[in-house]
């Protein structure tokens, strides 16, 4: 394996992660205001339609994007309204947002476009083009800095760079923040939230609020950044492996950034080698693909590190009981 | 009490009217293509039996958990694993007859499917970790293995597509129109539905018979009612979410005998079609009580052969049952108190006038 192909791979991992980080950043926002949601999968397909369908229809990425941000907000609203308002099971919402996502969006893309539940591939202004940062070009030839940052660093649509910006700033909201610190006790003890004389209700609708917008982010970038156009099922348990992200990184923003970035590397180097030879083991496509989701599952058993979610996550709060 | 899930349903067929209409197609043109395809005739209603058998067993195996306090999740890759259970022991085993294949499979199925529920239980119940997520990423894990297996492992030699060989002919399990031809009528001829049927109605009964007839079905119950309380009773928490999951897993196993032995007659990927899915919704409508998973199964198995015969006759796709499924999911399942409450008022209204 050459430098060359580091790169590449690298390059490949950032493009990879960011669909992965902004719904992780976003499962984040709402399961430590003690709202689990396995609905991020949904989101992101409802986001990835209708700004792979707006941007076809206006020729414009921005109004692609903000239709993904309404699409995923729709359903985030639903989510709010079964599991805050009506108290709900927060997980039974989950699901229904996933199957509900999965078949509205080939509904109406074949009502819209004919094209099998597919949009029009966007090109031009209807798709975030890639951003040269300042110097790429001129550093290019330097060693090791060089391919670094004209390669990796440099050269990818602005959702990649918000995506990034997303984690400092979560990071800063949370633990800066006097809403972040109410967001955080919400989802350990909402009772001595609501003591203190402060909206339960309120501060999750708006943890769910923010989920949603970043998950709209994450489906809008799919769609009309990463591919050009949104396919059937085109998250294709991207949603769930962002919810594996988020246990792994046991709830912490920078955290979460060093998860999505090894799922994203694992999927990175399982389509640049459907079969890695690692001397007298081969490792498969299917066995890369899997890793997150066994890795997963041992950081939740406890086995390396404990991962413990925020102590009041999936429990309706009833007001006086 | 049947009042809420009934409301429940006719709010979401309302709103898939709704969407039906968004899109430009009448809602009751689909209806009509939907139960003239589905319970039309004998065809139809062997391919919607077919799939209530499905549902049957991931349905049982949802409700199970749930009168434990348990969300099982996973009856998607319970079944996948099932599917696996029941190829090997189809392809490896030379089975004199059909009827010993049969229970040799739903044996093979349950064992696998029940495995598959274990590590998640166990988990669970040693180590506390969430056992909605686990099964969540054994659905997955399971996937891929099977991916695996079929593309490396088990794939005849020659063969381009990931499937298995078929079965040897032996373990051919009659459908139930060629039972109804050595009865002596003609009735749904090459439609799906097999004697699995019975063994799913078999499973609904001991399922029945396990929750309110048993001893553990009791303890089950009352682990889920409140764990604290079980404890006190000296109910081990660890053994009934094993127990428990253990026949979960199995019954979703189990319905590999239905997709994997009785219809395509060789492993292939995907076969169980989102019907662990379809459990839950199914569950919720049935409000976890076997009589009611059998009809509700039965109404689902339906709006999916009606929503493939919708595709094949109209131009409305069969992701609309993915649409009504959701649909019926939110408000049977998540939105229930937004029926029941106001339905509960309603009622403590009149009785207190009656009073």
């Amino acid at each position: 394996m050459d430098v060359m192909t580091v790169v590449q791979i690298l390059d490949s991992t950032v493009r990879l992660m960011t669909p992965l980080l902004l719904a992780c950043l976003a499962g984040l926002y709402s399961e430590r205001s003690g709202i689990f949601d396995i609905g991020l999968e949904g989101k992101m397909l409802m986001a990835a339609f209708s700004a792979g369908a707006v941007a076809a229809l206006t020729g414009s990425a921005v109004l692609g994007l903000l239709a993904g941000i309404l699409g995923s907000l729709a359903l985030a609203l639903v989510h709010g309204l079964a599991s805050i308002t009506f108290r709900g099971n927060q997980l039974i919402s989950g699901v229904a947002i996933n199957l509900f996502a999965g078949g509205f969006t080939v509904l109406v893309g074949q009502k819209l476009f004919g094209l099998g539940g597919r949009t029009p591939p966007v090109s031009g202004n209807a798709r975030f083009s890639e951003i040269t940062l300042p110097g790429a070009t001129a550093i290019r030839d330097v060693p090791v800095i060089g391919p670094i940052y004209s390669e990796i660093i440099s050269g990818h649509s602005p959702l990649v760079y918000l995506a990034l910006l997303a984690v400092p700033l979560t990071w800063w909201v949370l633990y800066r923040t006097r809403f972040g610190l109410r967001l955080r006790a919400v989802g350990e003890n909402p009772a001595s939230v609501d003591t203190a004389g402060i909206s339960v209700t309120r501060l999750r609708y708006s943890a769910v609020m923010i989920c949603g917008v970043l998950c709209g982010i994450a489906g809008a970038y799919m769609a009309i950044s990463l591919s050009a156009g949104f396919v059937k099922d085109m998250t294709a348990g991207r949603g769930y492996i962002a919810l594996a992200a988020l246990i792994f990184a046991k709830w912490r923003p920078w955290h979460a950034l060093g998860a999505t970035f090894l799922f994203g590397l694992l999927e990175a180097i399982s389509n640049r080698f459907p079969q890695l030879h690692l001397g007298p083991i081969t490792l498969s496509e299917s066995f890369m693909l899997t890793l997150p989701y066994i890795l997963t599952v041992v950081i939740l058993a406890g086995f390396v590190g404990r991962a413990i979610p925020p102590r009041a996550g999936g429990e309706p709060y009833v007001k006086e009981r | 009490m049947i009042l809420t899930p009934l409301i429940s349903l006719a709010l979401a067929f309302a709103i898939s009217a709704v969407v039906i209409l968004a899109i430009g197609e009448s809602p009751v043109e689909a209806l009509k293509v939907m139960v003239e395809g589905a319970l039309g005739s004998s065809y139809g209603w062997g391919n919607t039996l077919y799939y209530t058998t499905n549902y049957i067993f991931t349905g049982l195996a949802v409700a199970v958990a749930y009168h434990a306090g348990l969300f099982n999740i996973g009856g998607e890759g319970q079944a996948t694993m099932g599917g696996l259970g029941v190829a090997l022991c189809c392809l490896f085993i030379p089975w004199p007859h059909w009827t010993l294949a049969l229970l040799g499979a739903a044996v093979a199925g349950a064992l696998f499917g029940a495995l598959w529920a274990l590590i998640p239980a166990w988990l669970q119940a040693k180590r506390g970790s969430h056992i909605v997520i686990t099964t969540i990423m054994f659905n997955f894990i399971a996937y891929n293995i099977l991916t695996h297996l079929l593309s490396k492992t088990l794939r005849p030699l020659g063969s381009m597509d990931p499937a298995t060989a078929n079965f040897p002919p032996a373990t051919h399990i009659p459908g139930l129109w060629q039972l109804a031809e050595m009865m002596g009528f003609a009735w749904g001829k090459h439609s799906l539905a097999n004697v699995t049927l019975f063994i799913a109605l078999l499973m609904a009964f001991l399922v029945w018979v396990l929750i309110w007839r048993t001893r553990l079905g009791y303890e089950l119950r009352a682990f889920g009612k409140s764990e604290p309380a079980a404890r006190y009773a000296g109910i081990s928490p660890v053994r009934i979410t094993i127990i428990t999951m253990l026949i979960s897993g199995g019954l979703a196993g189990m319905m590999a005998v239905n997709n994997v032995m009785g219809m395509s007659e060789r492993l292939i990927l995907n076969a169980v079609e989102g019907a662990g899915f379809f459990g839950i919704a199914v569950a919720l409508m049935g409000r976890n009580h076997p009589v009611g998973i059998v009809l509700a199964a039965l109404l689902f198995g339906f709006l999916f052969q009606g929503g493939a015969e919708l595709s094949l006759w109209t131009s409305i796709p069969r992701e609309l049952i993915a649409v009504i499924q959701g649909l019926v999911i939110l408000f049977t399942g998540a939105l229930d108190n937004m029926v029941r409450l106001p339905l509960e008022r309603l009622f403590a209204a009149r009785r207190r006038k009656e009073g």
